[in-house]
C-alpha cells in the first residue's frame, strides 16, 4: 500500500520517500486509534522498503510533533475496567506499542523526524526510533512521566541511553523538564535546527541527498551504528506495568485528566 | 545587564507579537493564560521564545504555578 489516510496518522510514498504524517487532534496523542494505524503502517513497510530509501515522520498540527500517550483514554481504561483487566490491556498496548516501534527502529531505511513544538513523552520516543531528528526552533523536549509516578513507557529510556550521554538521561527524566532546541542539539539529540516552519523541507531536503547513496550500504552501516537494545525494552515494559498498577499512579492520572484549568496537574 | 523593568517590557513585548493581541493591552501583573487565552502547551511555546531570546534556559519546574508577567520576569532576571 503506497499510500493510506487514516483517521491519526497517514503515509504517501513519493520518489523513494516515504513520509509518515500525524495528524490527530488535539495533539497527535497516541492512544489505541494511533497505534492500530502504526501498525497498520509497519505491516505495511517491507513493501515499502522495496520502492523507498528514506522515510520521514512528521507532524501537520500546529501544537506539535506529539505530546505523547493518551492519558485520558487510558485512565479511562483504568476507571471503566476491572483491575486486573485494565492492567492486562495496559500491558497488552505496551507490548503491541513496542513492537511497533522496534519495527521503525530496525528498518533498513533512512529514517528522519521532523519535529516542532511539542515533541513530549511517547512522541519523543517515536522521534528517537528515528536515525536524525530535524527540528524547528520552536521544538520542545521532554519526559514528564516521572511527574506523574511513572516512567516513559514507548521504549523511551533503552533509546535515549543508547544514543545520549548518562548524565543528559538523568537530567530529562529524574527532573521531567523540557529541552529547547539548541539544549537538544547542544547535548547531540538534535542533528539539524532550521528556521520556524521549516523542518519538513530540510528533512525532504535530507532524504533527497540520501537517495544517492547505495542502499545495502547505507541498510549495513545502520545495522552497524544503531544497536536496538532489546532487553531493555521488554524491562521498561515490565517496570512500566508494575507502576501502573500503584494506587498513587492511578491516582495521579485522575488528577491529570479532571484538570480543569489552564495549568493541568503536574507535580 | 537589563533591569528588571525592561525584562518585563521585552517579555510583554515578545507575548505581544506571538500572540497577536494589542502590547498596550497588557500589564506585567496580568494572568498571561487568561490574557492571551493560552493554555500549558501554548505557554511551553512562549518559554521556547523567551529561552531564546534571553539567551537562559528556564527549568519548567521554576514556572510551576507562575501565571503573571512580572513573576516570569524575575525568574528569567535570576538567570540573566
Amino acid at each position: 500500500m503506497h499510500s493510506y489516510k487514516g483517521k491519526a496518522i497517514s503515509w504517501e510514498l513519493v520518489n523513494g520517500v516515504i513520509e509518515l504524517a500525524l495528524h490527530r487532534e488535539p495533539c497527535n496523542e497516541m492512544g489505541t486509534l494511533f497505534l492500530s494505524e502504526l501498525e497498520r503502517f509497519t505491516a505495511a513497510l517491507p513493501s515499502l522498503e522495496e520502492s523507498a530509501h528514506a522515510l520521514i515522520i512528521h507532524s501537520v498540527l500546529a501544537c506539535g510533533f506529539s505530546a505523547g500517550g493518551d492519558l485520558r483514554e487510558l485512565y479511562e481504561g483504568i476507571r471503566t475496567t476491572e483491575e486486573k483487566a485494565a492492567l492486562a490491556g495496559i500491558r497488552d498496548f505496551h507490548q503491541r506499542i513496542h513492537r511497533a516501534m522496534n519495527v521503525l527502529d530496525a528498518t533498513t531505511l533512512t529514517t528522519i523526524a521532523s519535529v516542532h513544538g511539542i515533541v513530549f513523552g511517547g512522541g519523543f520516543e517515536l522521534a528517537l526510533t528515528c536515525d536524525l531528528i530535524v527540528a524547528d526552533k520552536t521544538a520542545r523536549f521532554c519526559f514528564p512521566e516521572l511527574r506523574l509516578g511513572i516512567i516513559p513507557g514507548f521504549g523511551g529510556i533503552p533509546r535515549l541511553k543508547r544514543d545520549l550521554g548518562n548524565a543528559v538521561v538523568r537530567d530529562l527524566l529524574l527532573t521531567g523538564r523540557s529541552f529547547n532546541v539548541t539544549k537538544a542539539q547542544q547535548v547531540g539529540l538534535v542533528s539539524q535546527v532550521v528556521a520556524e516552519g521549516a523542518a519538513l523541507k530540510a528533512a525532504r531536503g535530507t532524504a533527497s541527498q540520501l537517495a544517492k547513496f547505495d542502499r545495502s550500504t547505507a541498510a549495513a552501516a545502520k545495522k552497524f551504528i544503531k544497536p536496538i537494545p532489546y532487553q531493555e525494552l521488554q524491562q521498561e515494559i515490565e517496570i512500566v506495568c508494575d507502576l501502573y498498577a500503584r494506587p498513587k499512579v492511578q491516582q495521579a492520572l485522575r488528577k491529570f485528566v479532571e484538570s480543569t484549568g489552564a495549568q493541568p496537574y503536574l507535580p | 545587564m537589563r533591569s528588571q523593568q525592561q525584562t518585563t517590557d521585552e517579555i510583554l513585548d515578545l507575548a505581544a507579537v506571538q500572540f497577536k493581541v494589542p502590547r498596550e493591552s497588557l500589564t506585567p501583573d496580568d494572568d498571561f493564560f487568561q490574557k492571551l487565552g493560552i493554555d500549558s502547551l501554548q505557554a511551553l511555546s512562549l518559554l521556547t521564545r523567551l529561552e531564546q531570546h534571553f539567551n537562559v534556559e528556564l527549568p519548567d519546574y521554576e514556572l510551576q504555578g507562575v501565571s503573571d508577567f512580572r513573576t516570569l520576569a524575575e525568574r528569567i532576571q535570576t538567570r540573566l
